[in-house]
């Protein structure tokens, strides 16, 4: 399919007499997508509001170190029951439609196997991925929409010049989602609106009021939303319990980096790289974790400078800006969601890897976090850090 | 039902006229229903619905340590009871369906053990209008003597219902399911079976079911049961039936890979229960709703949130043909002209769903 088709057919005017296609609203029940509803509403769009059922958060409730309750989190009844009511006073139809299965699979599974792997995965690109840009867009043209809207904050346009769909940095930086977001392909782009572009989080509270919506002073969601508490190793083994599957005993000794044994730890899941706390070791100086490897069950420690690299690989890419690497690119580069952007260099590095050497050593490189180039405000593309 | 929502609020058990009133529209509309299901005005308790009088039916009867028959295929409020029921010490049998969704009376008689209470079996399904063998039921509770409950929510008003040819003990009515308000339902009780209440309070409903009685409601299913019985008796069963295999066979002529649920068993006239391949029902469902044609996949639920239908899992569906299943109800006003365009709007959403999710697949 040609991008610039759907380009050309954008947002049509507010006054045509023909049946015009809905845009469907991606609606969490939180604030940032109820504000895009009432925005395209106001705006004249025909609307069909959707709320994906991800996750049923009762199911481990109540299991060993979780939460007996939990309210007011993402798939909670509070929170279709909030997006439910906003589409009623905007007078959208609106539906929740049931994905837990395929969330099951694409993010609960690879976030539990990634962490069992010795890796520090993201649910939240996962989600972007499999779920909201393509289930969800799967669904909503099914149902005879072309469009998504959601209430991330990013940009996203079509530069006829480079016949490609650009991700661009949001107006507010401090909520900038971009990095979640480098996974979208041309034809995902093509065919989703980020109304909150535009926007700081102040503004769209601020517009919130404006259209009457009573959610406006609604907090932000910041833990991973399937996760209560944010206690993701209790999370792994309460699903594994539920699975009827043990925890493997990934258990073994924590090293120096000279590979000293300085003590033993219960399961590589445990540990991040560049975390300090609960290593249960004595020492004069901080140490913090510098790696971690499966196959030997080793958790190398050592003092804050041992952190720092210079370069790091990425794989399984996906390039938004330009086609593909062709040779040698300067961009500065983000190895997690809240890390400043670094320059350096991209070298392709054989088949759909890449290799970032950076002008100065950066902290912490974790494998399974993406690794996201940026070009100025643009988003060039992005991989997983191995 | 309008004089009892505006004007005259008098409550039923009251000494006064107003009151007086009140339980003279109340017995009344308790001997329509009664004149509906062949039994005694005495034998007939109204409740809030159908899932009350499976409820009142079924923890009326059984007692930690009875035995309980039912099928896989009944409905939640039935399922879910003999659930609870099983989490408090009482032996429950949920018993298989062929893949018509038709349970075998044999498999009842040979389910049976000295301590039965109680078998519960619906009419009709709900979700696919299959019919239960449940007079065959009958003669064998008759013979082992053990209590007979059957759920004929989803068969009321589209069959002829006979307490005494069913040869049950419990009959479970639901009034919106034939025309009455949501809300409203009733429980044929027979004369001298014994049912522990599920309320503590009055006397009301001669100690059955306490509680104010739903006046305007009661009224209203007393309507709705004599509205049935003249329908039955002046051919709406048949009409149904003929425009719901209208429906069918136009959709399954226009529409590969497609077919009906339960469609070789005996059904209820107004229901039909269609499965098509390559496509998920939950999205078909908002596509039809978004063209002003109300369909469910599965079984309505209170969250909104569609799940796998166990009436067609019980039935042996693959998963993803259970949820490619989409439920078609009539009623007696459906016109010929609305079901050539649920034909034609069924068929056009099945392509373009086939369509795109194709695509996008690829």
């Amino acid at each position: 399919m040609n991008p610039a088709m759907i380009h050309s057919t954008t947002v049509p005017s507010t006054t045509g007499k023909e049946e015009r296609t809905p845009i469907a609203v991606a609606m969490s029940g939180g604030v940032d997508s109820s504000a895009v509803a009432a925005m395209l509403k106001a705006e004249g769009h025909v609307l069909v509001g959707l709320t994906m059922q991800l996750w049923n958060q009762r199911r481990l409730a109540g299991q060993d170190g979780m939460p007996e309750q939990v309210q007011g989190r993402c798939c909670s009844i509070d929170d279709v029951y909030d997006a439910r009511r906003v589409a009623e006073m905007l007078e959208i139809p609106y539906y929740v439609v049931n994905h837990q299965e395929r969330f099951e699979r694409d993010v609960i599974r690879p976030f539990v196997d990634e962490y069992l792997a010795g890796r520090t995965p993201i649910p939240c690109s996962l989600c972007n991925n499999h779920l909201k840009f393509d289930q969800l867009l799967l669904t909503a043209r099914q149902i005879g929409a072309e469009r998504i809207a959601t209430g991330h904050y990013a940009r996203n346009e079509y530069d006829p010049a480079r016949k490609r769909w650009i991700l661009k940095r949001p107006a507010d930086a401090s909520k900038d989602q971009t990095y979640f977001l480098f996974g979208l392909t041309q034809e995902q782009l093509a065919r989703t609106l980020f109304p909150l572009g535009g926007f700081t989080k102040p503004e769209v509270r601020e517009l919130a009021h404006g259209y009457g919506l009573a959610l406006a002073n609604k907090p932000d969601s910041q833990e991973i939303c399937f996760i209560p508490g944010g206690d993701y190793k209790r999370f792994i083994d309460a699903y594994l319990d539920e699975q009827g599957e043990a925890v493997p005993d990934t258990a073994g000794e924590l090293v120096s980096v000279g590979g000293q044994r300085q003590g033993t730890h219960d399961g590589v899941h445990n540990f991040t790289v560049g975390q300090r706390k609960g290593l249960g070791l004595a020492s004069p100086s901080p140490l913090y974790v510098i790696a971690i490897d499966r196959d030997s069950k080793q958790v190398t420690v050592g003092a804050e400078q041992e952190l720092m690299r210079r370069s790091l690989r990425a794989r399984t890419l996906n390039w938004i800006s330009i086609a593909g690497l062709a040779g040698e690119m300067r961009a500065q580069v983000k190895i997690r969601h809240r890390h400043e952007p670094a320059w350096a260099t991209l070298r392709p590095a054989g088949a759909d890897e890449v290799e970032v050497c950076f002008d100065e050593p950066v902290r912490a490189v974790t494998p399974g976090q993406a690794a996201v180039f940026y070009s100025g405000d643009e988003v060039v593309g992005g991989g997983w850090i191995v | 039902m309008r004089p009892f929502l505006l004007e005259r609020f008098g409550n039923a058990s009251s000494i006064h006229q107003e009151g007086q009133h009140a339980r003279s529209a109340v017995e009344r509309a308790r001997t329509s229903v009664s004149r509906f299901l062949g039994c005694r005005p005495a034998e007939i308790v109204f409740t809030s619905g159908g899932t009350e009088s499976d409820n009142l039916a079924i923890f009326g009867s059984v007692r930690p340590g009875d035995h309980v028959i039912t099928g896989a295929v009944e409905h939640h409020a039935v399922l879910h009871a003999v659930g609870r029921l099983r989490d408090r010490g009482v032996e429950v049998d949920v018993l298989p369906v062929s893949e018509q969704g038709v349970l075998a009376p044999e498999h009842v008689r040979q389910a049976m053990r000295a301590n039965t209470r109680l078998i519960s079996v619906m009419v009709a399904n709900n979700e696919t209008g299959v019919l239960q063998p449940v007079e065959a039921i009958g003669r064998i509770a008759a013979e082992a003597e053990v209590r007979y409950h059957v759920d004929a929510a989803q068969a009321a008003g589209k069959l002829k219902l006979d307490v005494d040819a069913i040869g049950c003990h419990l009959l479970t009515i639901s009034g919106h399911k034939m025309h009455a308000p949501q809300g409203t339902g009733a429980l044929f009780v027979r004369r001298g079976t014994r049912l522990e209440p599920l309320f503590a309070g009055g006397a009301h409903e001669r100690q059955r079911r306490a509680g104010t009685e739903n006046v305007a409601g009661i009224v209203g299913l007393g309507k709705a049961a004599e509205c049935a019985m003249e329908g039955l008796s002046n051919g709406a069963p048949e009409r149904m039936r003929a425009l719901r295999d209208r429906l069918e066979s136009g959709v399954l002529q226009r529409v590969t890979d497609a077919g009906v649920n339960g469609g070789s068993a005996p059904r209820v006239p107004n229901t039909t229960n269609l499965w098509f391949d390559h496509l998920e029902g939950e999205a078909l469902v908002i596509a039809l709703d978004l063209h002003g044609l109300a369909v469910s996949s599965g079984a309505a639920c209170s969250s909104g949130v569609s799940e796998p239908s166990h009436v067609l899992e019980a039935m042996g569906l693959s998963n993803e043909r259970a949820r490619g299943s989409l439920r078609l109800s009539l009623h007696r006003h459906t016109t010929e002209v609305e079901i050539d365009q649920a034909i034609e709007l069924v068929s056009s959403r099945v392509a373009r769903l086939r369509e795109v999710s194709t695509v996008m697949a690829r």
